[in-house]
């Protein structure tokens, strides 16, 4: 029965896996060829960060992936700081609100986001495609996730703490910050994390809000691809799953910190 | 002494259109160790809040000082809280916790050492200033708590069951040690709990109070000995109420019978409730006694027994240093002294029968319970 169940995995494990391996092994391959090794190189690696339009795009990528990390940090904190402030019954109507984005399909999302550009552009000439667009469209749904993070702190949190603030002297909004803010801190880093991940690893919604002056990779390597697949993917997809890994790592690193900290504690 | 340091005048205040207090009426004497005591939901921790300044009251004044402060921002209140479960800040050591009002008050660094230290001192907890908060047992943290807040120097100190978290043994020393600190600083200490011993143990006046209204203010003398209706009677201590008629000042007459008693001022012929107190009835051979009875039921409680006697279908309880087994025939001497008169009220009738007397109902009283259902309506509000 164990060896059994040890198999499994095994093949759980290589399946989900295997496409990685291959995809690793081949962004070192000395050569054009996708299916036949002739020899290690580092070839690919070079002329990947020759290739201007790729370095943009990592340069759009990166730079949306941080300024909506931020904005929807901020913006997600306060509403869900607003929301728990609301009585029962409105705060669980706008936590369903709040939901909804998550589950509707992002290819609805992306094309209504897309069609209320367009029509604000057509009625005033603001809001042209482009980096401002792709920005907002990131922001705005990063920021469900940040609220489904912060929510569940502010509601382990003692109830009283913010008003024993203010009871001491603090005006609303250093209590906020000086004594809220450190209680519910974990959950704005959980938050702020996922927002990271899905703005840099956002396709669906990039295709349709981006235009065509600022693409981000996920839509660059699409166009790419459309003509060529060259090895030069590979090797962009390998430092893209490296560096997710490594930011993985570093929050499970940091969380079982937290946490032995706080058993100590 | 003397001087009125907060006043509450025509206080009405509903949740979601549920009135909470309708009618408040509240003065409170500088240097006054007050207890707001009453069932959950009776309308306490509103008050208190209202005091603080968590709660707006839709109707009515609150005065400071004889100045009106209903306007005025809790953090600009000379008044500072002690609050249910203590709402430490985590994220701060015993000492940065201490010295939050005074760092909020931008004092200087060695006025504030200074302060902390002396009021680690008053709470006994020198040496706890590098720990974390939550490193602490509920009855240290309950003392940081009381530290941080005198650390403000305020002229009025609220609690709001500070205790209630605390096991029973620590729940009495943490009396008297609130009493002895409310003793040595001179300041005004508002103190609500459902807790009647508590209440009569601390305080200088207690005010009782039920759905929202008081109910009575007194001494714990006064509201033990003379309740005025039969919320008190029943809610302070254990009583017997029993329908009377009240023929003449000084002459009752209950069970058939009358008795001479104490009290005077009513009308001729008026129907009146009867508190007869468990300790105050003196047991008796079954001819001497003024009433015989059976008893039904005996629990013993350690000081006394809880002794169940049935007079013609009413149960009375009745606290004796002797056992009387169950069906014995018993009979009881009433003093004067022993009976009290109030005036018929909305509770009469409500309170004072131990016919369905059972140990399940303290149990159903816990006061443990009894939190969590405040802290559940506290979340509704």
């Amino acid at each position: 029965m164990k060896t059994l169940s040890k198999i499994y995995n095994g093949l759980i494990f290589l399946f989900l896996y295997a496409p990685i391996v291959v995809l690793i092994i081949f962004s070192f391959n000395d050569s054009r060829s996708r299916s036949v090794w002739h020899g290690f190189s580092l070839r690919w690696y070079e002329e990947l960060f020759c290739d201007k339009e790729i370095l943009n795009a990592l340069i759009v990528t990166l730079t949306v992936a941080v300024i909506a990390t931020v904005a929807a940090t901020v913006i997600g904190t306060a509403a869900a700081v607003g929301m728990h402030g609301m009585n029962g019954r409105l705060r669980r109507a706008m936590m369903a609100v709040n939901n909804i984005p998550m589950v509707n399909p992002e290819i609805v999302t992306g094309i209504a986001m897309l069609l209320l550009f367009a029509f604000i552009y057509r009625s005033t000439g603001w809001f042209q495609l482009g980096y401002g667009t792709l920005l907002l469209s990131h922001i705005t749904f990063c920021i469900p996730y940040v609220v489904l993070q912060v929510m569940p702190k502010l509601r382990q949190m003692n109830q009283h703490m913010y008003e024993a603030a203010l009871d001491l002297g603090c005006r609303p909004v250093s209590a906020f910050f000086k004594v809220m803010l450190p209680e519910i801190m974990p959950g704005v880093v959980t938050g702020a994390l996922m927002a990271f991940t899905m703005s840099l690893d956002d396709f669906v919604i990039s295709l349709f809000t981006s235009g065509s002056s600022a693409q981000n990779l996920s839509v660059t390597i699409y166009s790419m691809v459309k003509r060529r697949i060259t090895p030069e993917i590979n090797a962009l997809s390998t430092l893209m799953f490296g560096a997710v890994l490594i930011l993985l790592i570093l929050v499970n690193v940091s969380q079982i910190r937290g946490q032995s900290k706080a058993q100590k504690a | 002494m003397e001087k009125e340091i907060i006043k509450l005048k025509d206080i009405a205040v509903s949740f979601d259109g549920e009135p909470v207090l309708s009618g408040l009426n509240l003065s409170i004497r500088d240097g006054e160790f007050v207890t707001l005591l009453g069932p959950s939901g009776c309308g306490k921790t509103t008050t208190l809040r209202i005091i603080g300044g968590f709660v707006t009251p839709d109707h009515g004044d609150v005065f400071f000082d004889g100045k009106r402060m209903n306007d005025l921002p809790a953090y600009r209140r000379p008044v500072n809280t002690i609050f249910q479960r203590y709402a430490l800040f985590p994220h701060l050591n015993v000492y940065e916790n201490v010295a939050f009002g005074m760092r909020v008050q931008k004092k200087s660094r060695e006025e504030i050492k200074k302060t902390v230290g002396e009021m680690l001192a008053l709470v006994n907890l020198k040496g706890f200033e590098k720990r974390g908060v939550n490193t602490l047992s509920g009855g240290q943290q309950q003392r940081v708590a009381i530290a941080r807040a005198l650390a403000n120097n305020p002229k009025v100190l609220l609690l709001d069951e500070p205790l209630a978290a605390l096991d029973l043994k620590l729940r009495k020393d943490m009396q008297v040690e609130l009493k002895n600190i409310q003793k040595s600083l001179g300041i005004t200490f508002i103190y609500v709990t459902h807790d009647q011993e508590e209440a009569l143990s601390m305080s200088d006046t207690v005010v009782v109070m039920d759905g929202g209204q008081i109910q009575q203010i007194g001494t714990p003398q006064d509201i033990y000995n003379e309740p005025e209706n039969a919320f008190v009677a029943d809610f302070i201590g254990e009583s017997n109420i029993l329908d009377g008629i009240m023929h003449e000042d000084y002459l009752v007459e209950f069970f058939g019978r009358k008795f001479p008693c104490l009290d005077a001022g009513f009308g001729p012929k008026e129907p009146v409730d009867v508190v007869i107190r468990p300790e105050d009835i003196d047991i008796v051979s079954p001819e001497k006694g003024h009433l015989t009875g059976t008893v039904t039921s005996v629990t013993f409680k350690g000081v006394h027994f809880e002794t169940i006697v049935d007079f013609k279908g009413f149960k009375w309880m009745i606290q004796t240093t002797d056992y009387y087994e169950v069906g014995r025939q018993i009979g009881i001497v009433l003093n004067p002294e022993d009976i009290h008169i109030m005036k018929k009220s909305a509770y009469s009738g409500m309170f004072g029968d131990y016919s369905s007397y059972s140990e399940e109902f303290d149990e159903l009283a816990d006061p443990e319970a009894d939190l969590v259902q405040e802290s559940v309506d506290e979340e509704n509000i």
